[in-house]
């Protein structure tokens, strides 16, 4: 019997740390290209231990792409996103689930049955509508369509549940108004939620890709993934510009959840396997 | 800070309309203000182009202004070679691709659930760190990866003595990188999901299973199976939705090709959009993938209703 789960536990490993190889192997190979030059990369057989042409590649592809530029963008569009989008969904999160409020119901079941309407079906009235009023190529254009987050409104609802209404009306009795009650009682004990809820909403904008490459039109106010995109698109691609371009547009984002990652997996099923 | 302005504004506005001030904000009010800034999002930037869309999808560029054609868009989707082979294309990759990573998902979850493992949290982890990589440079280093003269795929094949396969050129091939790359990037998400299904089942069910003598087979298949069942809807239908929406792939791993192999609904969405700018038929298009959407989940619901 223990030589069996002995052998069990071996064939379990072997079988998962493969996984975990093809998982994770294509990144390491995306850095190793990064510090090597286009001709390296495209060796056969392929070069698989780093190199010496990081700065090399670093100047090559800020000169290709202003890999500054889109990095800032980026980290504008994304940083924006969070916090306003963060603002927006946590008030009506906590108003769905801390209010009895004529509406509550259709209205908190209109927002997920949004969750189930496939996004390309506003792209075109909204392309249109932004360039009416002149907004294409703008910040706003690429911000403003999903503030209003639906699955991360279901997220904070479900969170703000397990808050105590005995507490809420304790604030109340002592005079706290409701603005209070959200910002200094409600809003504070939701932090690891909103930690998840936030991080989610990062990866999100981080990654977002098909609505930007619609909206800016120009080269100085692409998103990293446009810009991505518009260098592997080229005639002659530089292969370690390349290669440098999505290790940069990778890192900040694994950092930041291998830093929270407890926090945004346990937030992400906090709210959608609850029944 | 923002509390007491907001508390000021607020009762400013409220001496204008009520007669006694700090009133605007009350339990009564409160929720009205709080979902406002949400409904009016969703009001201006869904509601509104969800129904300008369909308006749309009635409608054909006529000399520069759209007039209404009645089912001009449709009747012409439903002649349109390119439309057919989109949507098939789409159907292939969710009927294949779907399958396999839940089928992966749940295996890697029931693994990893097992008290027996050790590293468990470095497992989850790698699993999944491809889920918060970008589509885009996902596509891009498999570009590479898939590359047919110096590829590294093609390079373990010829040590294995493979011949070198044209992953990115071939019709056949193109379905099968796209089919795995989207496996790749996705499958970790999924068990991530599923994990915290099984996690949410109740212990006492499995104590009681062993007590009467059941194998784990017997229950694997029933106590987990039917307990897990809402998550393993919950994916599907969210793989469902993310095979109609498969776009950020293909652009960048195949631009379609070759001979619009992996040319998806979503991506003759796109080009029809804003390639050719013919917003009518785009959004005549747009209004298909709902409409498949719609039946897939309703057809899911049917089949996890009926079982139960």
């Amino acid at each position: 019997m223990r030589h069996k789960k002995k052998l069990q536990k071996i064939l379990l490993h072997t079988f998962l740390l493969i996984g975990v190889v093809i998982s994770l192997a294509p990144f390491y190979w995306m850095v190793v290209g990064a510090t090597n030059p286009s001709g390296d990369i495209l060796s056969f057989p392929p070069k698989l231990i780093p190199g010496t042409y990081l700065m090399e590649n670093f100047k090559g592809l800020n000169e290709s792409i202003d890999i500054i530029k889109a990095l800032f963008n980026s980290a504008i569009i994304a940083i924006l996103f969070v916090v306003i989008s963060l603002l927006i969904c946590s008030a009506a999160g906590f108003a769905f689930a801390k209010y009895k409020f004529k509406g509550n119901n259709l209205i908190f079941a209109s927002f997920l049955l949004a969750m189930m309407v496939p996004y390309q079906a506003t792209i075109i009235p909204l392309f249109q509508l932004f360039g009416s009023l002149d907004w294409i190529n703008t910040y706003r254009a690429v911000l403003l369509p999903q503030l209003c987050y639906p699955f991360a409104i279901f997220l904070i609802r479900q969170n703000m549940r397990g808050l105590p209404d005995s507490l809420l009306e304790a604030a109340r009795i002592d005079g706290a108004g409701e603005l209070f009650i959200f910002f200094k009682i409600a809003l504070p004990t939701m932090k690891p939620a909103l930690a998840a809820v936030g991080i989610f909403l990062f990866t999100f904008q981080w990654n977002n890709f098909m609505w930007p490459l619609i909206v800016m039109t120009t080269q100085d106010n692409y998103t990293l993934p446009v810009a991505l995109s518009t260098l592997a698109g080229l005639n002659s691609i530089d292969y370690g510009q390349l290669m440098l371009g999505t290790s940069i547009s990778v890192i900040p984002v694994m950092a930041v959840f291998l830093i929270l990652q407890k926090h945004f997996v346990s937030g992400i099923l906090g709210g959608a396997v609850k029944e | 800070m923002l509390t007491n302005q907001s508390l000021r504004t607020g009762t400013k506005s409220s001496a204008v309309k009520k007669k006694e001030r700090r009133q605007f904000i009350t339990p009564k009010t409160a929720p009205y203000i709080f979902v406002a800034p949400a409904v009016l999002l969703f009001l201006g930037f869904m509601v509104y182009p969800i129904l300008a869309s369909l308006l749309l999808s009635f409608q054909t560029k006529v000399g520069g202004v759209y007039t209404f054609s009645g089912l001009d868009n449709y009747t012409r989707l439903f002649s349109d070679p390119l439309f057919y082979k989109s949507l098939g294309n789409t159907f292939i990759i969710l009927l294949v691709q779907v399958p396999i990573m839940l089928f992966l998902a749940v295996v890697l979850a029931v693994f990893l659930n097992s008290t027996l493992l050790s590293m468990r949290g470095f497992y989850r982890v790698a699993f999944f760190t491809p889920a918060v990589t970008s589509l885009v440079a996902a596509s891009v280093i498999f570009v590479l990866l898939l590359n047919k003269d110096y590829g590294l795929i093609n390079y373990l094949l010829s040590l294995l003595g493979f011949d070198k396969v044209g992953w990115l050129t071939n019709s056949t091939w193109a379905r099968v990188s796209l089919i795995a790359v989207t496996t790749w990037r996705w499958t970790g998400y999924n068990m991530v999901i599923i994990l915290a299904g099984l996690q949410s089942i109740p212990h006492s069910l499995y104590e009681a299973a062993s007590i009467d003598g059941a194998s784990s087979v017997r229950k694997f298949f029933s106590i987990t199976i039917p307990q897990l069942k809402p998550v393993l809807l919950f994916t599907f239908i969210l793989s469902t939705i993310g095979s109609f929406q498969l776009f950020d792939e293909p652009y960048n791993l195949t631009g379609g090709g070759p001979n619009n192999a992996t040319l998806t609904i979503t991506y003759y969405l796109y080009n029809q959009g804003f390639e050719y700018f013919d917003f009518g038929y785009a959004s005549a298009i747009a209004y298909v993938i709902v409409f498949f959407i719609a039946v897939l989940s309703w057809l899911q619901f049917r089949v996890v209703r009926d079982d139960s």
